[in-house]
């Protein structure tokens, strides 16, 4: 399979839009590589990445399709529209990538992360924090009389608003997966 | 069929189930079982070289000379390092090569061992695609891969790394057979886009053709394909620095190279078109100048096979994805089936303003006085081996731009010099691989004595297989290109770019049973070319020429196409502070 390939719907004439309208504005993308699971193959997505100096906001990756021998590397970045059709061009031609989707353009997605928190505290701030993350949905995955390690899955909006009010209230520790992202139905 | 083999008896198995006939090594302990094998068979010739950044650029020369893959094979650690240079000299100009080294055995990896390097990360960003092998079943497929990876879309090298333990066991050789390989790069270019490009060509006014080295790395076929179009629409076309022999220099609708020091006319007819047809080129800054006042009115087509090529520098209008010879066959067909139009009558305008900018001659010296010009010495060279069955290499610098300039070109892969990465001692070596390919061809290297010598100990290669190969070094004493930008932008500061206490060419070349020949007078250089010309065997010859000369036209940095310097011209103060930071 082609990394240029078309997706279905797309009225382009590639995955890649040759005639783009560019602009100076910075935006933000999310793109979905499909890659053959061998190693090396993050090094040479992160290297690519750093040797042209384009940005990573975030990056996530686990081999999905194990009898295809594929991963998925889900990578946020920002830039011009130029730079964001040179990044999508140039993981084209990594030759261990078989497809590049920019989830931004695409159509509809969903955006998830996992974060843990460890928040340390008591009294109100301890009761606070506890009810806070009930209203996020978030879980106490492991508690001391101290401490609690709240795991909260959701867009990164929502678990960034969820630090910002964890930061009062004695927030110590924070780990995030990254965005994990999809397409929204066919 | 399956075989059972050691991995290093595979290696040579592949190579010759791949139709490599010469492979550019240099033994060392990693690669010792693949040199055993190397000794027990007569169907490669293996060349040695005397540095590994020698086999690179000569596997380049080979590969550029021919067409097909160029083959390296060298230890692990020292080796693989040396390769470097080489290996990013070819991604940068798009060359096919694979480069095979030797790796420490598998249980020591990451131990720091004796001539252990990480040859798969250091080579990473200087490689298409590179393999670590691990396993020795898996050694033929990755092999045949490597060589369908090279040659495949871009062309560019791959480099697999093979541990010492992979060479010695015994598994399953996967002989070659149709790639299943992913990796298929399409070759077709868009119908929708080439039938938009045929109407521009329709209705173009003052139409450029400016192609590169994909039309010569697309094959003999795409350059015949140009041809045609270009003889056919009657448009004029210039060429990058890289893709020069792709359209014959003798034809009349030629304008010469582009770019910053290319002609005056090719640059001025870039800047004013309204229709700018890239085939094959990459829009490099030695070709735009500064980006913002490139060619401000034209419409622009590119060709590329790489979509990465694609509005990458410049924004372009009608991009098409294909293969150069693929595209123009398509290209034609159409232009053809709606009747081979153009508009003829403003074409024909066109033409008339660029005569204009011809008569102003931007290639002309003067021959006078006792010591010898070297735009001069490229044109007596010119004059008397156009005849011959001809290649040339350069080193890079001054030299090189002067024989872009006073040198012709008829046709493809003739031509071999280090455009992207301009590496100063690629020529030498890169003759060396010419040769071996074209045994019976007259292979010249024009070189600088600084960019010489820096892989000089390549004498040896050229005496031990008996290489006829030309140096023909211009020497200046001076490291020219250096000087020249030292001249422009740091008030005539000439820090560091003299050649001091360089050797006695002549002697040099004694010592190494070559013939030496030197040239100080202008009157003798004739005289002195056709014994370099006659003699069979390796030439060093030295040709004493004007220190200080200057290599015009040039397009000053950060300035447009149609801002350019020309011979004779006051050079200070000619570059900003602005232009004084770009290279």
């Amino acid at each position: 399979m082609s990394a240029l390939k078309i997706k279905k719907g797309s009225n382009s004439h590639s995955a890649y839009n040759l005639r783009p309208n560019f602009s100076d504005v910075i935006e933000r993308h999310t793109l979905a590589v499909l890659v053959e699971n061998e190693p090396g193959v993050l090094a040479r997505v992160i290297g690519l990445f750093s040797g042209r100096g384009y940005n990573i906001d975030s990056l996530t990756v686990a081999e999905v399709d194990h009898t295809g021998h594929l991963s998925r590397i889900t990578i946020v970045t920002s830039g011009t529209p130029q730079v964001i059709e040179q990044i999508k061009a140039q993981l084209g031609r990594i030759v261990p990538v078989h497809e590049v989707h920019d989830l931004t353009v695409e159509g509809p997605s969903v955006e998830r992360e996992l974060a843990m928190f460890k928040v340390n505290g008591t009294g109100d701030k301890r009761v606070e924090a506890l009810r806070l993350a009930d209203i996020f949905r978030a879980n106490v995955v492991d508690s001391t009389l101290e401490t609690f390690v709240f795991e909260i899955t959701g867009a990164p909006d929502k678990i960034d608003a969820f630090a910002d009010l964890m930061r009062p209230l004695g927030l110590t520790d924070v780990a995030r997966t990254g965005v994990a992202a999809l397409s929204r139905g066919n | 069929m399956t075989r059972k083999m050691t991995g290093a008896k595979m290696i040579v198995q592949a190579l010759i189930d791949q139709g490599v006939d010469t492979v550019f090594g240099y033994p060392g302990g990693a690669v010792l079982p693949i040199y055993d094998e190397v000794f027990q068979q007569n169907s490669i010739k293996h060349v040695l070289v005397r540095h590994e950044q020698g086999a690179v650029h000569a596997a380049e020369g080979y590969a550029r000379s021919t067409g097909k893959p160029g083959v390296v094979l060298v230890t692990s650690g020292p080796g693989a390092t040396n390769a470097v240079t080489g290996l990013t000299d070819a991604l940068l100009d798009s060359i096919p090569l694979v480069v095979l080294t030797g790796q420490v055995p598998t249980f020591m990896i990451g131990s720091d061992a004796f001539q252990e390097a990480d040859t798969v990360g250091i080579t990473r960003p200087c490689t298409k695609h590179n393999w670590l092998v691990k396993d020795t079943d898996k050694l033929g497929g990755v092999l045949h891969e490597a060589f369908h990876v090279a040659t495949s879309g871009r062309p560019g090298p791959v480099l697999v790394d093979i541990p010492k333990d992979v060479q010695f066991a015994t598994g399953t050789y996967t002989p070659k057979k149709p790639s299943t390989s992913h990796y298929q790069p399409p070759v077709k270019g868009d119908m929708e886009e080439i039938t938009e490009l045929v109407s521009a060509i329709e209705n173009a006014k003052r139409p450029v053709f400016y192609t590169g080295g994909g039309v010569i790395n697309s094959g003999p076929a795409a350059s015949q394909l140009l041809r045609e179009l270009v003889d056919g629409t009657g448009f004029p076309i210039t060429s990058t620095l890289m893709g020069l022999g792709a359209y014959p220099a003798s034809g009349d609708k030629w304008l010469g190279m582009l770019g910053m020091h290319g002609l005056y006319e090719a640059n001025m007819a870039m800047h004013d078109c309204d229709l700018m047809i890239n085939i094959g080129a990459r829009f490099d800054d030695r070709i735009t100048g500064v980006v913002d006042m490139f060619s401000p009115k034209s419409k622009k087509a590119h060709i590329d096979i790489d979509p990465s090529s694609i509005n990458k520098i410049i924004r372009v209008d009608i991009p098409i994805v294909g293969d150069v010879g693929h595209v123009l066959e398509d290209l034609l067909k159409v232009w053809k089936s709606r009747g081979r139009k153009t508009n003829s009558e403003a074409v024909g305008k066109w033409w008339k303003q660029i005569e204009q900018w011809r008569a102003v001659d931007c290639l002309k010296f003067e021959q006078s006085g006792k010591i010898i010009k070297p735009q001069y010495a490229l044109s007596r060279l010119e004059a008397l081996t156009k005849k011959y069955n001809r290649y040339i290499t350069t080193e890079v610098g001054q030299h090189q731009m002067w024989a872009a300039q006073y040198l012709g070109f008829e046709d493809p892969n003739r031509w071999m010099t280090s455009g992207g990465l301009g590496t100063m001692g690629y020529g030498f070596p890169a003759s060396i691989g010419v040769q071996m390919a074209h045994p019976d061809a007259l292979v010249i290297n024009v070189a600088g004595e600084a960019s010489w010598l820096m892989n000089m100990q390549e004498m040896g290669t050229a005496m031990q297989y008996g290489l006829p190969v030309k140096q023909f070094i211009l020497n200046n004493e001076r490291l020219g290109m250096v000087r020249q930008w030292q001249e422009l932008l740091h008030g005539e500061r000439y820090s560091q770019s003299w050649s001091e206490s360089l050797p006695d060419f002549v002697k040099l070349a004694e010592a190494f049973g070559a013939k030496g020949i030197i040239c100080s007078d202008p009157d003798d250089l004739d005289d002195a070319i056709m014994e370099m010309l006659e003699y069979d065997g390796p030439v060093i010859f030295d040709c004493l020429v004007e220190k200080h000369e200057n290599c015009f036209p040039m397009i000053p940095s950060g300035k447009a196409h149609n801002d350019m310097m020309l011979a004779g011209v006051d050079t200070q103060g000619v570059i900003d502070a602005k232009g004084s930071v770009l290279v």
